[in-house]
């Protein structure tokens, strides 16, 4: 015990840089996945077949292609056509993307489970699309795409670790390097999995919290 | 205040409606009956511009309903509509329900608004309910708050389509009751419905609709107590004599 203390003071340092970088890679790629996926969820309920199709078509290739594939083509094959990018911003972007197809099934399914009464009963009382939005089908959504964004979120934080493979010098990725230099496996690997752990928890309350919200009429 | 010019209306190679003319004048309390699937909602919802139509003509107080022109907003305020299933929102309470469509829509002032909603309330019969959320109501009492709902916007006129069919038997009465007196107050109302004591009471002509075209139209105490028209005939015994 006496040694891992030891050792978690030598070495703590190091990975918080690591964690740095994990928040980083998650909150960044959190964001654009957010986004993107907003963007292909309200193309996917379209009633304007094209847009729809376009956007089922996107969903279904991101979700058809490993992760790790995704960034290798980002990190690696951009270059080749003229953009090139920091291995951050490559993991953020493929991350983000990746992400955006999970994203946008979740809020599909949140704004597709209010009851089309309810909109024709808001259009009926004048309400335009974006009122209806607003005031009827968003506030509902919202409650019922919470807790699965949650375990979005989570999972993301877990798999930002992929980024590491393209150099992003992430928590787990400073871990094994520590561990490879100093071959104290035990003490470096328990201390990422603690430091994962710490990182997930607030995000696990945040699902606990919602998914109890969402109980309630 | 309403009138349909030979409206036809089609889902993809499927013509429900065939050519429907008919008006409804200020004050006037039509009920439409006809057999399911012969076009009855389908003709509310292209009056409110919830469904459009391929061609001929409704106007409301001589204002053209498109649905995809701006002018729908306003035709909307003028023509409430109250449904099979009520529709409330489940997220916002009775009083919250009723003042929506004047305070964010009409941007009343909230003060005003929420006066005008606990009177149309009280005339329902849900005063003490202001503060519920609709699922916690029975089906009568959503249905009633539908109604307070639809009368906030002080609209012209005001659709229902069936609205009492989605309620058990003994919560039919005090639904109807509330519209019969809405229609003894002056109300225009235009009445899809299967409960032809209240058509009979209460309505000042019946249209029979079946096949998407009207067979037979006239004061209520005509068409269903002396049907000129077969198919009337049949129906009517069908509705009257499910046995
Ligand atoms: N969105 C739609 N797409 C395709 N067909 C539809 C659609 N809405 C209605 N229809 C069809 O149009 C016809 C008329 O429907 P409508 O709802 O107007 O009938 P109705 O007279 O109100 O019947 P009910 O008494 O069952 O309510 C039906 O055959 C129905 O199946
Ligand atoms: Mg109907």
């Amino acid at each position: 015990m006496q040694a891992f203390l030891r050792d978690a003071t030598e070495f703590l340092p190091i990975l918080l840089e690591g964690v740095r970088l994990t928040i980083l890679v998650t909150i960044g790629s959190l964001i654009l996945s957010t986004l993107l996926g907003l963007v292909w969820a309200i193309m996917r309920v379209s009633s304007i077949k094209i847009v729809s199709r376009t956007s089922a078509g996107i969903i279904n290739v991101i979700r058809g292609i490993p992760i790790i594939v995704q960034l290798f083509y980002i990190y690696f094959v951009m270059p080749d056509l003229g953009v090139s990018l920091t291995a951050l911003q490559a993991a953020i972007i493929g991350l983000g993307i990746a992400y955006s197809a999970y994203q946008a099934e979740n809020f599909r399914a949140g704004i597709e489970a209010i009851d089309k009464g309810q909109i024709e009963a808001a259009q009926s009382i004048g309400m335009g699309w974006w009122m209806t939005m607003r005031r009827v089908v968003l506030p509902q959504a919202v409650r019922l795409v919470l807790p699965p964004y949650g375990n979005t979120m989570i999972m993301m934080l877990k798999d930002s670790s992929q980024a590491s493979t393209i150099t992003v010098a992430e928590l787990a990725l400073q871990g094994k390097l520590i561990a490879s230099s100093t071959f104290k496996n035990t003490s470096v690997f328990t201390l990422v999995a603690i430091l994962y752990l710490v990182m997930s928890i607030p995000l696990i309350l945040f699902v606990r919290h919602f998914e109890k919200k969402a109980g309630r009429p | 205040m309403i009138e349909l010019k030979d409206i036809r209306k089609s889902y993809g190679s499927f013509e429900v409606l065939k050519g429907i003319t008919a008006s409804v004048e200020k004050g006037e309390v039509v009920c439409i009956i006809g057999p399911s699937g012969s076009g009855k909602s389908t003709i509310l919802r292209c009056i409110n511009g919830l469904e459009s139509y391929n061609s001929g003509e409704i106007l409301v107080e001589g204002q053209r309903v498109d649905r995809d022109a701006p002018s729908i907003v306003s035709i909307r305020t003028q023509v409430s509509m109250v449904f099979q299933r009520f529709n409330l929102f489940p997220h916002r309470t009775v009083l919250e329900n009723v003042i929506e469509g004047p305070v964010f829509v009409k941007k009343e002032p909230r003060k005003e608004a929420i006066e005008r909603a606990r009177m149309l309330l009280a005339q329902v019969g849900l005063a003490e309910k202001a503060d519920a959320h609709p699922p916690q109501l029975s089906g009568g009492q959503q249905q009633r708050v539908a109604i307070a709902r639809a009368l906030a916007m002080q609209p012209k006129a005001i659709l229902f389509d069936e609205p009492t069919s989605a309620l058990d038997p003994e919560l039919v009465g005090e639904v109807l009751g509330v519209m019969r007196k809405l229609a003894d107050d002056g109300m225009t109302m235009v009445v899809v419905t299967h409960e032809m004591g209240f058509a009979k009471e209460v309505a000042d002509r019946v249209l029979f609709i079946d096949g998407g075209v009207i067979v037979e139209q006239g004061p209520a105490k005509d068409v269903l107590n002396d049907p000129k028209h077969a198919r009337t005939q049949d129906f009517l015994r069908r509705v009257l004599h499910p046995l």
